[in-house]
C-alpha cells in the first residue's frame, strides 16, 4: 500500500509517538480528560519508556522535575485543571530549569465536554514565564512536543505543550519521523545555587527567567512553527491551535499568521502582519490571550469584538461571525426526541448509595468523577462539586460557619481515585481540627471516569503489576478516627448501607465509611476474561 | 478547494462507534486519501449520545464538518437519526438502524421516525437488526455488515477495507468480519 511510514492518529496518540522519537524515557502524570490516552499509549505501545500514574499533578511534576535534573527527557501529563494542582513546583521549576527536557502537557477543554471549568491554560505560560507551544492537528502534536524538548534543552527552561480536546481526540495522519537519541549524561550533578530556591538563589534565577524570556521573544520570530501565509491582502487571521484548521476550512484564501509558539510572541512577525494585510481577525478560543498583546503593541484589531470568550469554535461559528451571514436553514423534522444526558451505567455499584442519600434527605457535598452524576435525577443527591477533594474540605466549612445551628446533616461523597489524589490531605485536616462530618468513599476499584487506570487504592500500577494497596482501616486510625466512627459496606446491599449512614451521621463525630463495589465495566471485562 | 466527503456516524455509548469510525477513516487512508476524524470521550458519553465525524479528501483542515455538509449519515440507533439534523441535508444519504435504546428516564420511544426520514431524505436505508443477525447468524457483526453497505458509497477498493478491518478486529475474527462486510456490500436495497 502506498501508505508505509504513515498512521492514523488521535493527539494524544501522536504526542505518545513524539515522545518515543524524542528518546523521553520518564513519563508521569494524572488521569484527566482529555489528556488520559497519552500516558496509557506510551504504557502500551514503549515499554522501554517509564511511566507511572502519580497520585496526583503536583507529584507527577515533581517526581518529573527530579527526573529531568538526574538528565531524563522528561513529559508530565496532565488536564487543564490538573495544572493548578501542579502550579506550585510549576512557578519555581521555572526558576530552576532543566538537565534533561522537560514538557508539561496542559490539555484545555473548550466547551467542557468532561471538565468542571473553562480555564484556558495559556495564561500559566504568561505566569510562569515559560514557553508553549499550541499544536493545529495529529502531525503538529508530535512535531511540537519534539521541538518543545530540544527548547527546553536549549534555553533551560521547562516547556508547556497545550493541546485542546479536538486536537487530543481527533485523528489525523502523521508521518514516521526520525527517532533522535539524548546525548545528555545521566546522573543528578549538584548545583546547589540553581536547585535551591532559597531567596539569595532565586532572586538570581529570576533574572535569568527574565533574559530567557527576552531571547525566546526574539527567537520566536524565526521559528518554523510561527509562520505568515501570504494570500488575500485584504483578510487575514491571527490563530493558532485546532483553531487554525477551522479557519482554513472557513477562509481558505485568507491570509494567515500561524502561531505555533503562543508564548512568548514573536512581536516582528505580529508587526510585519499587521502591515501587509488589512481587515485581520485574532481567532482564539476561550480567553483573549493572543489579542490583548497585539493590541498593546498598539494595532487594533477584530477577535473578541465578534468571537465569543466561551465554548468551543467550529468553522461556521467563525464563518458567520466574519461575514455576518444568518444561519443557514437546516433540514427539519417534526419530531420531538428526548436529550440523552449521560448517566451511572446500569449496574453501577455506586447507584444505590445516591437512592439512599436522596431518600434521607441529607446534604451531600460531591467531589471530581463518575458519581458526580449522583446531581442529576433519579439521584438528585449532590449540592457541591468545586474540585478534586473538595467535598471533605467544603463540608467543613459550612459545618464552621454553621456553629450550633448544624445539624450533622452533610455527608462527604469522593471516589477511590480522587480520595488519594487530594482527599487524605483534607480528611486529615477535619480530624486535626476536630470537625464532626461524615465521609463516604466510593470505592469502585479504578479510576473509572477517565478509562479504568489503576490507583493507590487499586493494589496495582500503571503497567497492571502489583504493589501497595492503601489501608483504609490503618489510615482512619492514624489520623485518631476510632474504630466505631469507621465502617466497610458492601455496595450492593442497600440495607447495609442504610444502616451505617444512619448509625455514622447520629454519632455527630469525624465518620469514614468505605462502600466498596467494584465497577461494572471491570466486572463485564473480568467476566469476559474468566470466560476465555 | 478539493472536494472533501464528510460521514457522520451517530449512536449511543457501547454501540462500537469509535471502532467502526476508526475502520473507515483507515480505510480512507490506505485508499490514499488525507482524513481528518473527530469524536469525543469522557463524561458526556456515559450512557449518551456518540457521534464521529470523518472527513476526507486530497487535503482535509478541521476535524468538524461544516452544518449541512455530511455526505452520509450512518446512525446506530434510530432516535439517535434525528439528533444532529444540523449537519445534515435533503440530499444527505442516511444509512439507520432500527435499535431502539430509551435515555435513562425516559419511557416513551418516539414514533414514526422511519416514515419521517423517508419521507425527506431521498437516499435513506434502514437496517433491521433482526434480519442481520439472521443471515449472518450472529448480532455481532452488525457494524460490520453495515460498513460494508457503506462502502457501496465509496470507492476506496476491497484492499483497503481489508487492512483497515484487518487491523481493527479482534484476531481470529477477521475471516467472519469480511463475510458480514460482503453480506452489507451486497444487500439489495
Amino acid at each position: 500500500m502506498k501508505t508505509s511510514g504513515i498512521f492514523l492518529l488521535s493527539g494524544n496518540e501522536a504526542i505518545a509517538y513524539g515522545a518515543w522519537e524524542s528518546d523521553i524515557s520518564v513519563c508521569t502524570g494524572y488521569p484527566g480528560t482529555p489528556s488520559t490516552e497519552i500516558l496509557e499509549t506510551i504504557t502500551s505501545k514503549y515499554p522501554d519508556i517509564y511511566t507511572e500514574w502519580s497520585v496526583n499533578e503536583k507529584v507527577a511534576l515533581e517526581v518529573g522535575i527530579g527526573a529531568s535534573l538526574a538528565g531524563a527527557r522528561t513529559l508530565v501529563t496532565m488536564k487543564h485543571v490538573g495544572l493548578n494542582v501542579a502550579a506550585d513546583p510549576l512557578f519555581t521549576a521555572s526558576y530552576i530549569g532543566v538537565k534533561g527536557g522537560l514538557v508539561v502537557v496542559a490539555a484545555d477543554d473548550p466547551a467542557m465536554h468532561s471538565s468542571q471549568n473553562e480555564q484556558d491554560s495559556r495564561h500559566y505560560a504568561v505566569a510562569a514565564k515559560l514557553p508553549m507551544l499550541e499544536p493545529s492537528d495529529s502531525q503538529e502534536a508530535k512535531d511540537y512536543l519534539k521541538e518543545a524538548i530540544l527548547l527546553s534543552e536549549e534555553y533551560d527552561t521547562p516547556v508547556l505543550l497545550r493541546t485542546t480536546t479536538r486536537i487530543s481526540h481527533s485523528k489525523a495522519l502523521v508521518k514516521q519521523g526520525v527517532r533522535e537519541a539524548s546525548t545528555i549524561a545521566k546522573g543528578f550533578v549538584r548545583n546547589v545555587q540553581k536547585y535551591v530556591m532559597i531567596p539569595a538563589f532565586a532572586r538570581k534565577r529570576h533574572i535569568e527567567v527574565e533574559k530567557r524570556l527576552r531571547q525566546l521573544g526574539q527567537a520566536a520570530n524565526g521559528l518554523r512553527m510561527n509562520r505568515m501565509e501570504l494570500r488575500d491582502p485584504a483578510l487575514g487571521f491571527v490563530t493558532s491551535g485546532i483553531c487554525y484548521s477551522y479557519v482554513r476550512d472557513a477562509f481558505p484564501n485568507a491570509s494567515f499568521l500561524k502561531l505555533g509558539l503562543v508564548y512568548p510572541f514573536p512581536d516582528g512577525l505580529i508587526r510585519e502582519f499587521y502591515t501587509q494585510v488589512k481587515n485581520i481577525y485574532v481567532v482564539e478560543e476561550l480567553d483573549p490571550h493572543i489579542e490583548f498583546h497585539i493590541r498593546s503593541l498598539g494595532f487594533t484589531t477584530h477577535g473578541k469584538d465578534v468571537l465569543p470568550n466561551a465554548g468551543e469554535f467550529d468553522p461556521d461559528i467563525i464563518r458567520k461571525a466574519v461575514t455576518k451571514e444568518p444561519p443557514a436553514k437546516g433540514v427539519s423534522i417534526p419530531i420531538d426526541i428526548s436529550s440523552r444526558p449521560p448517566s451511572l451505567c446500569p449496574g453501577c455499584p455506586h447507584r444505590k448509595i445516591f437512592t439512599t442519600l436522596n431518600k434521607l434527605g441529607v446534604y451531600v457535598t460531591g467531589d471530581i468523577g463518575c458519581y458526580t452524576l449522583g446531581v442529576l435525577p433519579p439521584y438528585s443527591a449532590m449540592d457541591t462539586c468545586v474540585d478534586m477533594g473538595a467535598s471533605i474540605t467544603i463540608a467543613q466549612g459550612i459545618e464552621i460557619a454553621e456553629g450550633k445551628n448544624h445539624k450533622h446533616n452533610f455527608v462527604a461523597v469522593i471516589g477511590d481515585s480522587t480520595f488519594a489524589h487530594s482527599g487524605i490531605t483534607g480528611l486529615l485536616n477535619a480530624a486535626y481540627n476536630q470537625r464532626n462530618t461524615l465521609v463516604i468513599i466510593l470505592d469502585n476499584g479504578t479510576t473509572a471516569m477517565t478509562g479504568m487506570q489503576p490507583n493507590p487504592l487499586s493494589g496495582e500500577t500503571i503497567r497492571r503489576t502489583p504493589t501497595i494497596s492503601l489501608d483504609y482501616q490503618k489510615l482512619s486510625e492514624a489520623i485518631g478516627i476510632p474504630n466505631e466512627q469507621f465502617k466497610i459496606v458492601d455496595a450492593y446491599n442497600e440495607n447495609e448501607i442504610d444502616d451505617a449512614i444512619t448509625s455514622l451521621l447520629g454519632k455527630k463525630k469525624l465518620s469514614l465509611l468505605i462502600v466498596k463495589g467494584l465497577c461494572i465495566i471491570l466486572q463485564k471485562r473480568k467476566k469476559r476474561a474468566d470466560h476465555v | 478547494m478539493s472536494k472533501i466527503t464528510n460521514i457522520l456516524m451517530v449512536g449511543v455509548g457501547g454501540q462500537g462507534i469509535l471502532l467502526a469510525s476508526d475502520i473507515i477513516s483507515l480505510a480512507a487512508m490506505y485508499a490514499g486519501h488525507d482524513v481528518k476524524k473527530s469524536e469525543i470521550h469522557g463524561m458526556s458519553q456515559r450512557g449518551g449520545s456518540v457521534f464521529s465525524h470523518i472527513r476526507f479528501g486530497e487535503k482535509v483542515y478541521s476535524p468538524v464538518m461544516p452544518e449541512q455538509g455530511a455526505n452520509i449519515l450512518v446512525s446506530l440507533e434510530e432516535m439517535e437519526t434525528l439528533r444532529w439534523l444540523s449537519y445534515v441535508n435533503h440530499d444527505t444519504k442516511i444509512v439507520f438502524t432500527k435499535t431502539r435504546i430509551n435515555p435513562a428516564n425516559v419511557t416513551e420511544y418516539p414514533e414514526h421516525i422511519e416514515q419521517v426520514i423517508k419521507k425527506h431524505f431521498k437516499n435513506s436505508i434502514m437496517i433491521d437488526p433482526s434480519q442481520i443477525s439472521e443471515t449472518t447468524g450472529s448480532a455481532k457483526y452488525l457494524n460490520t455488515v453495515i460498513l460494508g453497505l457503506v462502502s457501496t458509497y465509496l470507492d476506496f477498493g476491497n484492499e483497503a477495507w481489508q487492512h483497515a478491518i484487518r487491523e481493527n478486529v479482534p484476531q481470529g475474527t477477521y475471516e467472519l468480519n469480511m463475510a458480514a462486510f460482503t453480506i452489507g456490500k451486497n444487500t439489495v436495497l
